[in-house]
């Protein structure tokens, strides 16, 4: 195992309340392993990314629970051994390619800084790795790229330089924060792609935040459900594609597009809104925009519960009521 | 670049000719006649006017703009009604004590007022934040006349540290090759004279120093808080750069732009001369001499200082421009762009 997130909680206090922005997670990734976290906004997932990275900023705050990484706990280790960790073994990709990169630094400068400070290599070792890593996630020419600043660049392509920064130094484990969202699609699978193979090549293990199901499917080996900071359900890719337990999740599936399709129906949609985070429901947070909701939903919140592998947190499947899936 | 360049100097002529022009009248329309405050209360109605005569101010107003401007366009730009000597020699024995007075408070300004800034951000709303702040809010408001009194009393009177006023002690005083008495002492080898220039120096320099440096560190803080919430300072920190580098390496060469700009500004108008600070400590400074001038209705040396300051500026703004683009790579002054 190589990360282990036990009951991780992540509070924001504000002036106007205290939100939880990720109420008592546990999840665990393994080596090599593609782990999806897919939700809404809002639903927690960067919160999630930013904890274990220890990048919250304030008045963001890691309340509760442990995160472990091999064995780890990062809660007992000092401000530089953090640094240390940080670029070096757990890497991270943000959603915004096009202000991600520091605007009057040099490419090749940015991906040596992390390369000279964790590899302890000389500027010219530094270089040619990070001429090397340009090459591997599909930059042409790289060896003149690298002397570009940002703006030179297009989104794409910046997107490549976030991707060949986190993977500079080998990480074990790379946390990549919707890589894709910003980019248009054929760039889109070029990336998720390029993810897949360093993931082969390199055995690294990938945490993968996304809100496209298509994403999802395509790459991910185990997936995470999440609403309102709380995961719904979690299953591997397969069953959860095939067997969604959770009214979630299969809203959510039933809102993708399916080109083969043929009738005039018009594309589901899950009703309503996700609450205000200082203003949660009493129970089951989805309770409110659930098509199943029952009185017990608005009054309980569900537990999550394991059923054979696969993790799902509702009143329909559980196990004291003798209740099952109900499609 | 160079382009770039040359088109902004030529854009100097424009902006001389309109100073000009506002200067020369504002003189001569609001100003009292010069000729009784030069030759005295008692002089007589002929020699009056033999010396407006002489000075060409019986001329229409064009024809002396006209006189004026020709004889500018050969460096001549006339000569002090008191003094007799030409406007630009006058000019330039009092000019390199106003540099060199504005250099060392922009330097100082510049440099607590970013560091002041640079903490104040990090460390947003802590004790030091509001202590920098209650500096700098002081530092604007506080007039500078007063906190040099303040300075003098207390540096000077009370504890015989500095001295209160003068550039050098005159024994000391080394050779006139800049002008500059820092540079001159040095080049003389005349390590005393260097180290009273410097003691000289300092409280006029820091009452100079206090207001630039307020607001240096206001926009400092500022631009500094709006940049540490920027995108790539999370992506320096997550590739585990130490705190201290992503302030100052990712996040101040971003924030730096703002500031550049104020220091620019900041510099022009103190090379314009500080009136009220130069008072003071009777520091032998353009500021001062002008508004003697201005008092006394010397015409010439009024525009002389003026156009100077005018020039002084624009060229301020220009190497502010320039400086911009060597720290941001996106600003590019090419043909096409101008």
């Amino acid at each position: 195992m190589l990360l282990e997130v036990k009951n991780l909680t992540t509070e924001f206090k504000l002036k106007r309340g205290i939100v939880k922005a990720v109420d008592d997670i546990s999840f665990t990734i393994d080596k090599g392993e593609i782990l999806a976290i897919v939700g809404e906004s809002g639903s927690g997932k960067s919160v999630t990314s930013l904890s274990i990275m220890g990048l919250l900023q304030k008045p963001g705050k890691v309340t509760g629970g442990q995160i472990f990484y091999k064995s780890q706990d990062l809660s007992t280790l000092s401000k530089k051994e953090l640094q240390k960790l940080r670029g070096n073994q757990i890497s991270m990709i943000f959603q915004e390619p096009m202000t991600s990169l520091n605007p009057v630094w040099r490419i090749k400068d940015q991906i040596m800084e992390s390369i000279m400070l964790h590899m302890k290599l000389s500027k010219k070792d530094a270089l040619a790795r990070t001429i090397e890593i340009l090459e591997t996630v599909g930059i042409p020419s790289a060896a003149q790229r690298a002397n570009d600043y940002p703006h030179q660049m297009s989104g794409g392509m910046r997107q490549r330089v976030m991707t060949a920064m986190a993977l500079a130094c080998n990480p074990e484990l790379l946390i990549a924060d919707e890589p894709t969202t910003a980019l248009d699609v054929t760039i889109q699978a070029q990336i998720l792609e390029l993810l897949y193979r360093m993931r082969e090549k390199f055995h690294m293990a990938v945490m993968l935040i996304t809100h496209d199901l298509g994403v999802v499917s395509e790459a991910a080996d185990r997936v995470i459900v999440m609403y309102c900071g709380k995961i719904m359900e979690e299953a591997d890719v397969r069953t959860l594609f095939n067997n969604p337990m959770h009214p979630y999740t299969i809203g959510l599936l039933k809102s993708i597009p399916q080109i083969d399709n043929d009738s005039d129906e018009r594309l589901y949609m899950i009703k309503g809104m996700v609450p205000n985070p200082l203003n949660m429901p009493k129970g089951c947070p989805f309770s409110d925009r659930c098509e199943q909701s029952m009185e017990r939903c608005t009054q309980e919140m569900p537990q999550l519960q394991d059923i054979d592998g696969h993790k799902v947190r509702c009143f329909l499947h559980d196990a004291k009521e003798g209740g099952s899936a109900k499609q | 670049m160079l382009r770039y360049i040359i088109k902004r100097l030529l854009m100097l002529i424009p902006v001389l000719l309109g100073v000009s022009i506002i200067v020369f009248l504002i003189m001569r329309v609001f100003s009292p006649d010069p000729a009784p405050i030069v030759l005295g209360q008692h002089a007589t109605q002929q020699a009056v006017a033999a010396w407006r005569q002489v000075n060409g101010l019986n001329d229409p107003i064009y024809l002396q703009y006209y006189h004026y401007l020709t004889g500018a366009l050969t460096g001549n730009l006339g000569t002090s009604y008191y003094t007799k000597l030409p406007v630009v020699k006058e000019i330039m024995s009092r000019f390199p004590a106003t540099i060199e007075l504005a250099i060392v408070a922009i330097i100082l300004a510049s440099f607590f007022g970013i560091v002041i800034g640079v903490i104040s951000a990090v460390k947003k709303n802590s004790i030091f934040d509001n202590a920098g702040m209650f500096i700098a809010l002081i530092g604007v408001s506080m007039p500078i006349f007063w906190l040099g009194i303040l300075l003098i009393i207390l540096f000077s009177g009370a504890l015989h540290w500095l001295p209160s006023n003068g550039r050098i002690n005159p024994l000391l005083e080394p050779a006139h090759i800049t002008g500059f008495f820092l540079i001159d002492s040095l080049m003389a080898g005349n390590m005393d004279a260097f180290f009273d220039a410097l003691r000289h120096l300092i409280l006029p320099a820091s009452a100079l120093a206090m207001y630039s440096m307020a607001i240096i560190t206001r926009m400092t803080r500022s631009s500094m808080l709006d940049t540490l919430q920027q995108d790539f300072i999370r992506t320096a920190r997550a590739k585990g750069v130490p705190e201290g580098k992503v302030v100052r390496k990712h996040a101040l060469r971003n924030g730096l732009i703002p500031i550049v700009t104020v220091i620019g500004l900041q510099l022009g108008s103190l090379l314009g001369g500080a009136v009220l600070t130069e008072t003071v400590f009777s520091w032998p400074g353009i500021g001062a001499y002008t508004v003697e001038c201005i008092l006394k209705s010397d015409f010439p040396v009024v525009q002389g200082v003026v156009l100077l300051v005018a020039t002084i500026y624009v060229l301020m703004n220009l190497i502010v421009d320039l400086i911009y683009a060597f720290l941001d790579p996106r600003i590019k002054y090419s043909k096409k762009e101008v």
